[in-house]
């Protein structure tokens, strides 16, 4: 993600810092604007939540009404300054939204979404309904905030300012987690899990960092909006407003910074200035601007689902430099491990088994693959290749039979544990991440070679690790012959080349062995010798090779070993040449007629 | 030269392309299926086999000349294209694995329920596929690989289609069931139905068909009538494969 | 300088106006010990609501299988049937004679536009007739009847021949263009028109709640307990409703066709099944039983514009305990919504709503127990 500060947001910038200066602007723009700077806070978490992350919450009102009431109640009861309350909210919010988001973020797609209309309608009833929150008549009184003897008085200039200094402030610290380790495997989601976690990313702890983050977003937001009110109650905090920081986030861009300040800011304006003109058009009372956000939010979804930013960044496409920083190039890192000695086993498989309801998908497969090695996984469609894959790395559990990995039993281990030791693999549809730089992709494979967290990560202090990390990424992508395509979209490229990526990904990893899932399929002759060349290449650096293959002529050339496998259980194992003369194997891949 | 000079044929394509995002699958693929006759499409996996048929069904958006019938198929959703008479017995076979065989072969014949036709078609089945009659109430989902393809296939057989297309009706199959389903491959023949056939068990496909294509990385390189393809040093090579290395 | 601009939204602004006393069914006793009785009345009370719940919660399983939609605007259909029946029972026009001609409008354009590349004569009059002729005509047959206070059969059929066609619009118009669309972005859409519709809501029925008198006035002794006709026909008309359902889905083909798409949906456009006859089917089926749940709950409570909404939901977390896909789970986990809502409105009244909405955190728990971490994307 571009990290490069554009010219458009900067003049945005300095628009927003001119606006109180310029002489007979209404207090009451003034006031537009702070609005505008507190949902757009609240659309900034929604831009890493839903549009990078891919979750969707209908429940953002009720974090910002979290933020609201815990200063309301610690300044009015206890006596707290303002800002003091702030790390409380902060606090209370985050823990709050990870153990909201520890159960309902490892459920599929819509069970987070429902379940957040849920929270947020309790907790509008919650708050109205005790006198802890004092119902439905709410806290007022709360005292504004203030630095000693200066305070920031609601509608002047100087709480502008604050608000426009915290959403600076906001807006590069996103950024910056975004284009941090942390913030590639938020964005790896939209990779597939599967993917991710084979790089040894958690991503259910992706996803409830991204929850957190977007919770702690919107409680800040809570905290300035009390502040500023001065008084607060249940109903700025009902799930209609959360629908409405939805609508912003989505009207702007969602999968962009910039769009989620822009949708704030229209949303925000054209509400004004609705509730002005439509009760004089129509003439009765009502809430009219409900009835055209609800409809414009379905328009959007059926005319623009990528929102408004794309379409102004196609406008002002020579203003904004929209590609990834230059990053230093240093010399490729020393391997993270030793390979271990040609010739040892890397994988040992022994009697493994799988069995789904009554149907046997893998019958007791045994093989090893050794270090410096290609081993051959093939078989007819249908014959457990894909399920023996899934097993080994971790994507299922066997019903039975060992899996070792250096010497070290795996069964029952998750992929991203066993990614730790050191198994890298590709996808037979390949997986890499949409509207990601080939570079991007890459250092993901890199993952597990990093520590630096979120904190680390939106603060910057990751730079010597991100060094290594991109160094890395630079080594592998040069080794597969991508170099010239680093910072190209990697889902734009041709599909041989993306399989390259997907290998250059694994090779990141710095692994020991490589599982590749039908390397060749898709690829046209020159590719297909190119990639052979390249994992020969692999073999001659000591990495253990296991492929799933259909095409012959290429796994008979390059294997050193075959495993054939039909109906679930094994048909033949050997060299290539044995194979090739084994009667159980001709007859099963010409039908009878052989 | 065209398969079975002269009859017009039921489906021509002429330059079809189709396209996931920017990526063509399929490019410039011309085919004709003559009436009555049986057109197979060989090649390895990822070549476009699949998408191109699902494309033809209306399933993938595509590009390129079409007509079916003589008449363009141009934007004619899946549905529109069942009621013209194609038939599609996908890949994965697509069944309604929690509902009856029997519901699932009325089903099949949504189009034309409460007709004559329909009692006809559903009789007809029972006695085409004897096994599918004994296992009316079983579901579909409990079936074997080799019943679940007949299931498909009397299925797509329910809306009386002049075309059917068949992706992959061998894969998985033991080699007994193989022999069976080219059986009913042929006999279908006779009842005046001509079939479009991706097969990787390129031997039978070959057996079984008048003309084929061979589809690589999306684009034919090969056609021309089975038998002589069956001859055919590169299709030898390649596709009744390993036998030729071996040798 | 008006209010802040940011906070205007009138939904559940309005019910914090009118506080958290609104309940769908009043605690008719408070401040008593529980013994027997009441709890045989609390009993009778949530089975009563539970019905009513079912029957949503049914109609959202069946649109979420067939559809992929999470229909939030089925609160809606309770809410302007309720009030639809209580306008003409008031000999008044309803408002909904506005919402069945604009959305008629809306769909007409739509529709015609889906198909502007072949709109023959017959699409045109098919469209037309469905979108424009069928709301005039049912406006107009309103306006005829409705000034003579029809019998109650009469009103009730009128009722749901003014609402239930609203689904069948709000397909054409809403979800059938992104029918292809993610479950997600079908949900945020789904939420879009609830806030639309709310609002409209507001506008054709105003602020007033309104009563329906019940449709029958008999009352049943079951020894202490006193069973009211209303919760009888209640029951009755639930009862009726599932078995014809059933009977529906297991007898009919063109059911079968919709438990098809359910199950596959390229299967089903294989056998040439059109997602757009399923859809227009379910959403028309769903739109029925929300307008239908709105007559039976109107005898029992005051209906606002906007409290379909909270009712809606509650048969929504009886659809999500069932995993949206399961009939009867659903069904039986309304019964333990409505339950629970009853005897919590007598103990704890202020939190009723709260209590019933975190039922679904346990089921949620237990549901992300077995769940697998690696599940792929869609």
């Amino acid at each position: 993600m571009s990290r490069a500060v554009s010219i458009p947001a900067l003049v945005a910038l300095l628009a927003a810092i001119a606006l109180p200066l310029v002489p007979g602007v209404p207090t009451y723009w003034i006031t537009v604007a702070s609005y505008i700077g507190f949902s757009g806070i609240v659309a900034l978490g929604i831009v890493v939540l839903t549009g990078v992350a891919g979750v969707v919450s209908f429940g953002q009102a009720m974090f910002v009404g979290f933020g609201a009431y815990t200063t309301a109640i610690l300044t009015t009861r206890y006596g707290w300054p303002a800002f003091a309350t702030l790390p409380v909210a902060i606090l209370i919010t985050g823990t709050l939204a990870w153990g909201i988001g520890a159960i309902t973020l490892r459920l599929k797609g819509h069970y987070l979404p429902v379940a957040t209309i849920a929270w947020n309608i309790s907790f509008f009833y919650l708050t109205g309904g005790l006198d802890f929150f004092r119902r439905f008549d709410g806290i007022s009184g709360i005292p504004p905030i203030a630095i000693g003897d200066f305070t920031f008085t609601s509608g002047g200039a100087s709480f502008y300012y604050l608000t426009l200094a915290i959403v600076a402030l906001l807006v590069v610290l996103t950024a910056n987690l975004l284009d941090s380790r942390v913030g590639r495997a938020i964005r790896a989601l939209r990779g597939g899990v599967l993917a991710a976690e084979s790089f040894g990313i958690d991503t259910g702890r992706a996803r409830i960092l991204a929850f957190v983050y977007a919770a702690v977003l919107a409680s800040i937001s809570g905290w300035l909006y009390a502040h500023f009110q001065r008084a607060i109650n249940p109903s700025p905090f009902s799930i209609n407003a959360s629908i409405d920081y939805l609508l912003m986030a989505v009207a702007g861009g969602i999968g962009q910074i910039g769009g989620a300040l822009l949708g704030s800011g229209i949303v925000t304006i054209v509400r004004e200035k609705l509730q002005d003109v439509l009760p004089h058009l129509i003439g009765t009372q009502g809430n009219f601007e409900a009835i055209v956000f609800g409809f414009v939010l379905i328009l959007i979804f059926q005319f623009a689902p990528e929102g408004l930013m794309p379409y102004l960044r196609r406008l002002g496409g020579r203003l904004s430099r929209a590609v990834s920083p230059e990053r230093p190039v240093v010399a490729a890192p020393p391997p993270a491990r030793l390979p271990p000695e040609r010739g040892t086993e890397v994988l040992g498989v022994a009697d493994l088994r799988k069995t789904f309801g009554g149907l046997v998908a893998v019958d007791d497969i045994g093989f090893t693959v050794r270090a410096g090695e290609i081993v051959g996984l093939i078989g007819p469609n249908g014959a457990g290749k894909s399920t023996t894959f899934n097993l080994v790395t971790g994507v299922m559990p066997a019903s039975a039979g060992e899996v070792r990995f250096l010497g070290q039993p795996v069964q029952g281990w998750l992929s991203r544990r066993i990614a730790r030791l050191g198994l890298a693999r590709t996808f037979q549809h390949v997986k890499l991440v949409h509207g990601m730089s080939v570079i991007d992709n890459v250092v993901i494979g890199a993952h597990l070679d990093g520590h630096a967290g979120a904190i680390q990560g939106a603060l910057r202090l990751d730079r010597a690790e991100e060094e290594r990390l991109f160094a890395r990424a630079r080594a592998a992508i040069a080794r597969v012959g991508l170099s010239e395509y680093e910072q190209t979209i990697a889902t734009e490229l041709a599909l041989g080349q993306q399989r390259l990526v997907e290998i250059a990904r694994a090779l990141a990893a710095d692994p020991v062995m490589i599982l590749l899932d039908e390397p060749a399929a898709g690829l046209r002759h020159a590719e297909k010798t190119a990639l052979a060349d390249l994992l020969r290449d692999l073999r001659e650096s000591g990495i253990a090779v296991l492929l799933v293959e259909h095409d012959m002529d290429f796994v008979m050339g390059l294997t050193d070993r075959l495993v054939v496998m039909n109906f679930g259980s094994e048909l033949a194992q050997g060299r290539p040449a044995e194979i090739q003369r084994n009667p159980a194997v001709l007859e099963a891949y010409l039908g009878s007629a052989a | 030269m065209t398969p079975a000079d002269g009859a017009a044929p039921l489906l021509a394509l002429e330059r079809f392309c189709v396209a996931y995002g920017r990526v063509e699958a399929v490019h410039e693929v011309s085919l004709n299926v003559p009436e009555g006759s049986i057109v197979t499409i060989l090649g390895p996996n990822g070549a476009g086999k699949t998408t191109l048929l699902s494309a033809i069904m209306g399933v993938l958006p595509a590009r390129g000349g079409a007509t079916f019938r003589g008449a363009p198929l141009g934007r004619r959703s899946v549905e529109e294209r069942v009621q013209d008479g194609m038939s599609l017995v996908a890949e994965k076979r697509e069944l309604f694995v929690t509902m009856s065989v029997e519901d699932n072969l009325r089903l099949g014949g949504f189009r034309r329920r409460g007709t004559a036709a329909f009692d006809e078609a559903l009789e007809a089945m029972w006695r085409l596929f004897p096994r599918l009659d004994e296992r009316r109430s079983q579901l579909a989902g409990t079936l074997s690989g080799g019943e679940r393809q007949m299931l498909a296939t009397a299925r797509a057989l329910m809306s009386g289609p002049r075309l059917l297309m068949l992706d992959e009706p061998s894969l998985g199959l033991a080699p007994l069931i193989v022999k069976e389903v080219f059986r009913i491959i042929a006999e279908l023949r006779r009842t005046g139905v001509s079939i479009l056939l991706v097969e990787q068990n390129a031997r039978a496909a070959l057996e079984a068909a008048d003309y084929a294509y061979v589809l690589e990385n999306g684009e034919v390189v090969l056609e021309g009538p089975a038998a002589d393809l069956r001859q055919d040093e590169r299709v030898i090579a390649t596709y009744l494969g390993i036998k030729s290395v071996a040798t | 300088m008006t209010l802040p601009p940011l906070r205007g939204h009138v939904g559940l602004r309005a019910e914090a106006g009118r506080g958290p006393s609104r309940e769908v069914v009043p605690a008719r006793v408070t401040g008593t010990a529980l013994d027997l009785s009441i709890s045989l009345i609390l009993l009778q009370d949530g089975v009563v609501n539970a019905a009513i719940y079912a029957l949503l919660a049914l109609a959202m399983v069946l649109l979420f299988t067939v559809t992929r939609v999470i229909f939030v605007p089925i609160g809606e259909f309770v809410s302007f049937g309720a009030l639809t029946l209580a306008a003409l029972e008031a000999g008044h026009m309803p408002g909904t004679a506005w919402l069945l001609v604009l959305f008629g409008l809306a769909a007409a354009v739509a529709t015609l536009w889906a198909e502007r590349r072949n709109l023959t004569t017959r699409i045109w009059l098919k469209t037309l007739g469905e979108t424009i002729v069928l709301p005039a005509a049912i406006v107009g047959l309103v306006l005829l009847l409705a000034p003579l206070k029809p019998p109650q059969a009469v009103q009730v059929a009128l009722a749901l021949l003014m609402t239930a066609p609203l689904g069948l619009y709000m397909y054409a118009t809403v979800y059938r263009p992104i029918a292809e669309a993610s479950v997600l972005v079908l949900l945020i859409v789904s939420v879009a028109l609830h806030i639309a519709l709310v609002g409209l809501g507001l506008v054709f029925f105003g602020a007033e709640g309104s009563r329906t008198t019940a449709l029958s006035e008999a009352s049943l002794a079951l020894g202490d307990l006193v069973v009211s006709g209303q919760a009888l026909s209640v029951l009755a008309v639930t009862a009726a409703l599932i078995a014809g359902l059933y009977l529906f889905f297991e007898r009919t083909l063109i059911g079968k066709a919709l438990q098809a798409t359910a199950v596959n949906r390229l299967g089903a456009r294989l056998v040439g099944i059109s997602p757009a006859f399923s859809g227009r089917f379910a959403f028309g089926l769903a739109a029925l039983i929300g307008t239908l749940g709105g007559i039976l709950i109107s005898p029992l409570t005051t209906v606002y514009y906007d409290t379909g909404f909270i009712i809606g939901l509650k048969g929504f977390v009886a659809a999500i305990i069932g995993g949206l896909v399961s009939y009867p789970i659903a069904a039986a986990a309304a019964i333990l919504v409505g339950v629970i809502e009853s005897f919590a409105s007598f103990f704890a009244s202020e939190l009723k709503e709260v209590i019933v909405f975190m039922i679904i955190v346990p089921i949620l728990l237990i549901r992300s127990r077995g769940a697998l971490v690696l599940e792929d994307e869609e």
